[in-house]
């Protein structure tokens, strides 16, 4: 009575709202299978490699500001750039050329780094959830739990995450953390703050993608009509445009759009349900089989039970019988007896009479 | 360690102990080299091929072919079959010390072995099927050590201990069906967070019910090799039962094998005919997968049927070995021919020699552990104190 429908329907979205808000974790929402759309107002990067120019000096930055070690040839030697690169200990992000073959467009260069998906692979795949979503952005890791089991590494369909192979009892998985701690302190992460050319934008990801349409827009012929990273496994925040096909700066456009999580929610959420029926289905089964066996016991028993009865009872006829006969015979004997004996006492008598 | 008296008609420096020795001698060595120098010391492991066979022959071929123990006790204590109740004890020592050997393996392989059991007691990466596959294995190896224990116990003669461990038989053998059926799958579930780098023959939805299915056939195959060959080189240590029941347990469990075999099959064409991969069997992926589809499965379940109706108890034998090696060639398969098979052959792996030392060194220290253990505990033949119930 006190409540009213409109009241009543106003506590509903509340909770639902609260559901929500509570379900905006920390960790990212693996196994679950509802959509995650990234963290609102989260940063992200938009490399346009139409602007690239191939100088290595977000390499040189990010070494910089990482605290990286030296490389082995030095940033302005650009003749490593004749062979194809990935990132690897120590190296968190590298710069590649290729020849497209493309009339006007030909030499292109990609920038390859951490994408830090919506729903990163890595963070889904760690058994001790050594990697974290931030709400920046970010895809974070903490070596300090890290068994080393490079699950993540399998993982990652943009293979990124590199290990230190040498290191014989501390090795450790490597990647780009988006310069997390600088971002958090509003700083620009290294590479976009040395890149000479503004082939790199940082900012919200929600205005890069705005800005990247924009850009495809107003400059149709110089950008194939895809924001690659948009979608791609769930969509990351690292975000790019290009003058060519993605395929031909090696970037793989047969991922789909299906994130990590949701590639193995299926098979997570089977667990539960085998624990719970299989010992139904497993005790059922035993206990089929004993009644089985205590079935096929007493039936045992009831035959052995009822040839014994028949046994027995023929033995007692036959028993009778002959205790019968016997008693017959005797009785016979004895009639015989007393008759033999009758008739030698009246024999003895008429003999005595006849001699007196 | 003294092995004089252990196995009879095999002298201290027989041909075999020398081998073995050898292999112990150079397994020592890689691990040194391994703890001392680091992964890339030792194997080909790189960032694009994380994981070798360290994962793909220890882990995951040592998993599936130590089914034995969880198929076997099914069989005998929740199927009813007890005429295969003298298989149990090598199948179920067979399945504890392969399981203990994949996580020594592990040692090897994870970059800081005593954190293992940091999903547990640190953060429980719960999103993860590893974690599943860890937390599994964990549980079945111990399910493993109690339902391995009484024959410790008889040979130690610790009767009122073991009597206890003998009372847990039915429920530890329906944990160690549940873990299997879960870690078993999960293993083959590693690969579904993957598309994109497992050949889609290989890459299905449904990989890890292949898996499971495949342990099932794995551990009927692996009792039958390990009967013959104890049989072959433990004669002396079989009492009467195990004699009297050896052939109804390869005839029986080879019928089995046929039968999963045949599903196994049938399963796996669904998962073709549902992704529509029938073209990709063209391929020169395409032809390895119909030599194991049809080499490594259709042929060997063909092969027991034959064997199970003619009696031919040699037949099945040889049929159990091409099925083990079936087994490998699929989890190999999975875990590194068709991983990975977008990139270019130069950033493909290939093991080091070293690898392949400390998989054979591992095998080869199970083999050992086995032969100590089934020359002094009551394994093939029934301890005369200790009856069957």
């Amino acid at each position: 009575m006190s409540i009213s429908r409109r009241q009543f329907l106003g506590w509903l979205g509340a909770a639902g709202t609260a559901g929500a808000g509570a379900a905006v974790g920390k960790k990212a929402h693996a196994a679950a299978s509802k959509r995650f759309e990234g963290y609102p107002d989260s940063d992200g990067v938009l490399f346009d490699s139409t602007r690239c120019i191939g100088c290595r000096k977000c390499e040189e930055g990010c070494q910089k500001v990482n605290e990286l070690p030296e490389p082995d040839r030095p940033f302005d030697d650009l003749t490593v750039l004749e062979i194809k690169r990935r990132t690897r200990a120590g190296v968190y992000t590298v710069v590649n050329k290729y020849d497209t073959g493309e009339n006007g467009k030909g030499t292109v260069f990609r920038k390859i780094q951490c994408n830090h998906c919506l729903e990163p692979a890595c963070a889904s795949a760690c058994f001790v959830a050594a990697f974290t979503k931030t709400p920046t952005g970010a895809v974070t890791y903490d070596e300090s739990v890290c068994v080393g089991c490079r699950y993540c590494m399998i993982a990652c369909p943009f293979e990124i995450p590199t290990y230190e192979y040498d290191q014989p009892l501390t090795p450790k998985i490597e990647k780009c953390t988006m310069c997390y701690p600088r971002i958090t302190q509003g700083l620009l992460p290294g590479c976009v703050e040395i890149c000479p050319v503004e082939a790199l934008s940082f900012g919200k990801r929600k205005d890069l993608l705005r800005e990247a349409r924009d850009r495809i827009q107003k400059h149709p012929k110089r950008y194939v009509d895809h924001i690659y990273g948009e979608k791609e496994m769930g969509g990351t925040n690292w975000l790019y445009l290009s003058g060519v096909e993605f395929e031909k700066m090696g970037m793989r456009e047969d991922l789909g759009t299906t994130s990590a999580p949701e590639l193995t929610h299926g098979a997570l959420s089977i667990v539960p349900m085998v624990v719970g029926l299989w010992p139904v289905l497993l005790t059922g089964v035993y206990a089929i089989n004993k009644r089985k066996e205590k079935i096929n016991r007493e039936e045992k028993e009831r035959a052995v039970a009822e040839a014994l009865g028949k046994a027995n009872a023929e033995a007692q006829a036959k028993l009778s019988q002959t205790m019968e006969k016997a008693e017959n015979d005797k009785k016979t004997e004895i009639d015989t007896a007393v008759k033999k004996a009758l008739e030698e006492a009246a024999k003895k008598e008429s003999d005595d009479k006849e001699t007196s | 360690m003294s092995d004089t008296t252990a196995h009879v008609g095999s002298p201290r420096y027989s041909a075999f102990n020398v081998i073995a020795g050898i292999i112990l001698a150079l397994g020592l060595v890689v691990t040194v080299l391994r703890f001392s120098g680091g992964l890339s010391s030792v194997t080909n492991l790189d960032d694009y091929n994380p994981w070798g066979i360290w994962i793909g022959f220890d882990l995951m071929v040592g998993v599936a072919l130590a089914a034995g123990g969880y198929v076997t006790s099914a069989a005998v204590y929740i199927f009813g079959m007890k005429k295969f109740h003298s298989a149990v004890r090598p199948a179920v020592l067979t399945g504890f010390l392969g399981y203990t050997l994949v996580v020594i393996a592990l040692h090897y392989d994870v970059g800081r072995p005593w954190r293992l059991p940091y999903p547990f007691i640190m953060q429980q990466g719960t999103t993860s099927l590893l974690f599943e596959v860890a937390a599994c294995v964990a549980l079945y190896l111990t399910v493993l050590f109690l339902e391995f224990s009484p024959a410790a116990l008889e040979w130690l003669g610790l009767e009122r201990a073991r009597n206890w461990a003998v009372k847990l038989t039915l429920v530890l053998t329906i944990f160690g069906v549940i873990l299997s059926t879960l870690h078993q799958s999960s293993l083959g579930a590693l690969f579904l967070i993957a598309p994109s780098k497992l050949h889609p023959l290989w890459y299905s939805p449904f990989i890890p019910l292949y898996f499971f299915v495949s342990s099932v056939i794995a551990g009927l195959s692996m009792v039958i090799c390990e009967s013959s060959m104890s049989y072959k080189y433990f004669k002396d240590k079989m009492d009467d039962t195990h004699m009297k029941e050896k052939e109804s347990v390869t005839l029986g469990f080879g019928k089995a094998a046929s039968l999963v075999l045949a599903g196994y099959f049938v399963i796996k064409v669904i998962g073709i005919a549902s992704d529509n991969n029938w073209s990709l069997l063209a391929t020169g992926y395409g032809a390895w997968y119909l030599v194991e589809l049809l080499g490594f499965v259709a042929l060997p379940c063909f092969l027991y049927a034959v064997g199970v109706r003619e009696k031919n108890i040699t037949l099945i034998k040889w049929t159990a070995a091409w099925t083990v090696l079936g087994i490998v060639v699929n989890r190999l398969n999975v875990s590194w021919i068709a991983f990975n098979y977008h990139l270019p052959s130069s950033e493909r792996y290939f093991p080091h020699i070293a690898e392949i030392v400390i998989s054979i060194f591992l095998v080869t220290v199970g083999i050992l552990i086995f032969r100590y253990i089934v020359t002094r505990m009551p394994i093939l033949y029934e301890d005369p104190d200790y009856p069957q119930h």
